[in-house]
């Protein structure tokens, strides 16, 4: 051990190449995040770009072309109760539904960060305050939650945006403050301190720096959960309003169709579950890509 | 007094929270500029308390300080804000235990020392970048331009510890604290770690405070010892003296707890029981119910030091204010 001292080769390849591309070349070694990856970016991007797929109107509908099976000529994947097309209304839904159900977690790991760090580092009656006022949110499950609030807020798509944030920043919240009291104990928060940085440097840069990575894999975790809750709060008519397309919605609106074309109801809730399945993977892959240290 | 570099007068720390710990009693310390002392003790003899309190590192709301603490004329205990973090780092830096803790992992090598000349230099970035390389030559790192650019984790322990001493002395500090700094490495690399240590000293001309338990590490890197027990100091003298001519029972039975000259198969020089818990302020000698010469009058109040010489002091009843011979 002693000759490593003198030795030149320290680490192993890693020692040119940075953290950041060694868990690149990880990612792209496994195929199935690199497939639920592919399935996401193609969503958004569909998603993005699906006013300019040459797709038919998602909002017209029609008396006579109603709840058409798949593979309808000139409406691919059929029509809905009111005759409007289901691959326009399944692209456009997809950007209401994973913009609600992705932008809570952002929201929330924004707020919950800063929050958790606070608590974690400031410690005393601050963390007393913040996490305990955290706490009282877990008493509630987070559907019912969601729902609560919501349904006190009203219908809308703002209103399921904060709903959906304040169930997910207690989680964040959470999880932050344990990783920073842990990094707060060790020795490098006292040698910056030691050579001099204050309190906000000592945060900004050797607190931050360690404990966004872990806050940051378990925020991605919460994607799917809340893609399911926002569609869950549409379907029971307390988050998107009809007739703006959402999947969670569409799920609600084609229930009654199930006994006369049961593969067009079931379109909607495919969409959820491949899509929070593909994030559920994604993030796996992500959290165990980013889990090499040392 | 004020060409002492650190002077510690009647430092008093205790610790409150379930129970009130008392580590460190009563003690007065002084280092002049550029000299190198060890303050030497085993655990929970109040040495890392000792430089943590140097730093003002200590949690405010638990510890309670009393007493004075000089460095190059300033009481540090009034500093707060700008001033402290000046003081740390720029005029006083710490070289910690082990520093495969005490760097951030996240960040590079050169970044980190980067950031600490930056903080007190002012410079840009490049600037500094040229400094932390120059700290790395001077450490003796092989290779220190991929170096930089390293992670702690892609380093050995030897290294890191070079590394450690790079960044504490980046910014040409008055007074380095070093906390067991040879403590994680093994025995080999600490040898070249003292020694590396004892030339930086000696080039950058500062004073030293050298936290060990091995008294070995003690003698080869220090000027002066200090022997420390239950957050006293017993015994204080150069260390020719220390080595040569202990007079405080707890520095002869630590000189004789050494595993040389021990013939194989004989019993080792141990000394009997343990330190005392620190929980009551003392009311005798610390060190009186493991001491094979204590007497009633041990335990009757704690010992005043007995000066031998200039800087040479015991605190024991048992010795004589004037040399026997």
């Amino acid at each position: 051990m002693a000759l490593v001292e003198t030795s030149e080769a320290a680490g192993p390849a890693s020692a040119q190449s940075g953290y950041w591309s060694g868990v690149a070349r990880r990612l792209v070694r496994d195929p199935v995040t690199m497939i639920c990856l592919g399935i996401i970016v193609a969503l958004i991007l569909s998603a993005v770009f699906a006013p300019w797929l040459g797709l038919a109107d998602p909002y017209k509908g029609s008396m006579i072309a109603r709840l058409k099976p798949l593979g309808t000529e000139g409406h691919l994947l059929g029509t809905d109760e009111q005759g409007r097309d289901m691959l326009a209304r399944l692209i456009y839904g997809g950007r209401l539904t994973l913009f609600i159900g992705l932008m809570p977690v952002v929201l929330a790991f924004f707020v919950g960060s800063v929050l958790g760090i606070v608590a974690g580092y400031a410690g005393g009656i601050t963390n007393t305050v913040i996490m305990r006022t955290v706490d009282v949110f877990f008493a509630f499950p987070s559907v019912l939650l969601a729902i609560a609030i919501s349904g006190a807020l009203g219908a809308g798509i703002v209103n399921s945006l904060v709903s959906l944030t304040i169930v997910f920043i207690p989680p964040i919240t959470r999880v932050a403050e344990a990783v920073t009291s842990g990094v707060r104990a060790l020795d490098y928060i006292d040698a910056a301190r030691a050579s001099g940085a204050n309190a906000l440097t000592v945060i900004r840069v050797h607190v931050i720096g360690n404990v966004l990575s872990p806050i940051f894999v378990y925020a991605t975790s919460l994607t799917s959960v809340c893609m399911i809750l926002a569609a869950g709060l549409s379907f029971l008519g307390i988050g998107v309003r009809p007739p703006e397309p959402e999947w969670g919605l569409m799920l609600n609106t084609l229930r009654s169709a199930i006994y006369v074309n049961p593969w067009l109801s079931a379109l909607p809730g495919l969409m959820i579950f491949v899509t929070s399945l593909c994030l559920n993977l994604l993030s796996d892959g992500v959290r165990s890509a980013m889990n090499v240290r040392d | 007094m004020t060409d002492k570099l650190v002077d510690i007068r009647n430092l008093t720390v205790r610790f409150k929270g379930g129970r009130t710990v008392h580590a460190i009693n009563d003690l007065s310390l002084s280092l002049d500029q550029g000299e190198t002392l060890s303050l030497l003790g085993e655990s929970g003899s109040g040495k890392s308390v000792t430089l943590k309190t140097l730093l003002g590192l200590l949690p405010p709301k638990r510890s309670e300080i009393e007493g004075d603490i000089l460095v190059n004329g300033t009481d540090i205990r009034t500093l707060s804000g700008k001033a402290l973090q000046r003081y740390r780092g720029g005029e006083v830096s710490m070289v910690f235990q082990d520093p495969g803790l005490a760097l951030d992992p996240v960040y590079t090598v050169g970044n980190q020392i980067a950031e600490a000349v930056m903080r007190h230099k002012g410079l840009r970035k490049e600037e500094a970048m040229d400094i932390a390389f120059d700290m790395l030559q001077r450490v003796r790192i092989p290779s220190p331009e991929r170096r930089l650019k390293n992670y702690p984790h892609e380093l050995s322990g030897g290294m890191r510890q070079r590394v450690m001493i790079a960044l504490a002395l980046a910014c040409r500090p008055r007074l380095l604290l070093a906390d067991e700094p040879t403590t994680a490495l093994d025995a080999t690399v600490q040898i070249q770690i003292l020694l590396l240590l004892r030339d930086l000293q000696r080039e950058f001309g500062m004073g030293v405070i050298f936290v060990t338990h091995d008294i070995g590490v003690a003698v080869e890197v220090s000027e002066r010892i200090a022997v420390m027990y239950a957050g006293r100091i017993v015994e204080e003298g150069t260390t020719h003296e220390i080595i040569n001519d202990p007079r405080h029972p707890y520095t002869r039975g630590l000189l004789a707890a050494n595993l040389h000259d021990v013939a194989k198969g004989e019993r080792l020089n141990a000394i009997p029981g343990a330190p005392p818990a620190l929980e009551a302020p003392p009311t005798g000698c610390s060190f009186a119910p493991r001491c094979p010469m204590a007497g009633p009058e041990c335990t009757a109040g704690v010992p005043d030091f007995v000066h031998l010489g200039p800087r040479r002091r015991v605190a024991c009843l048992r010795v004589e204010p004037v040399p026997a011979e």
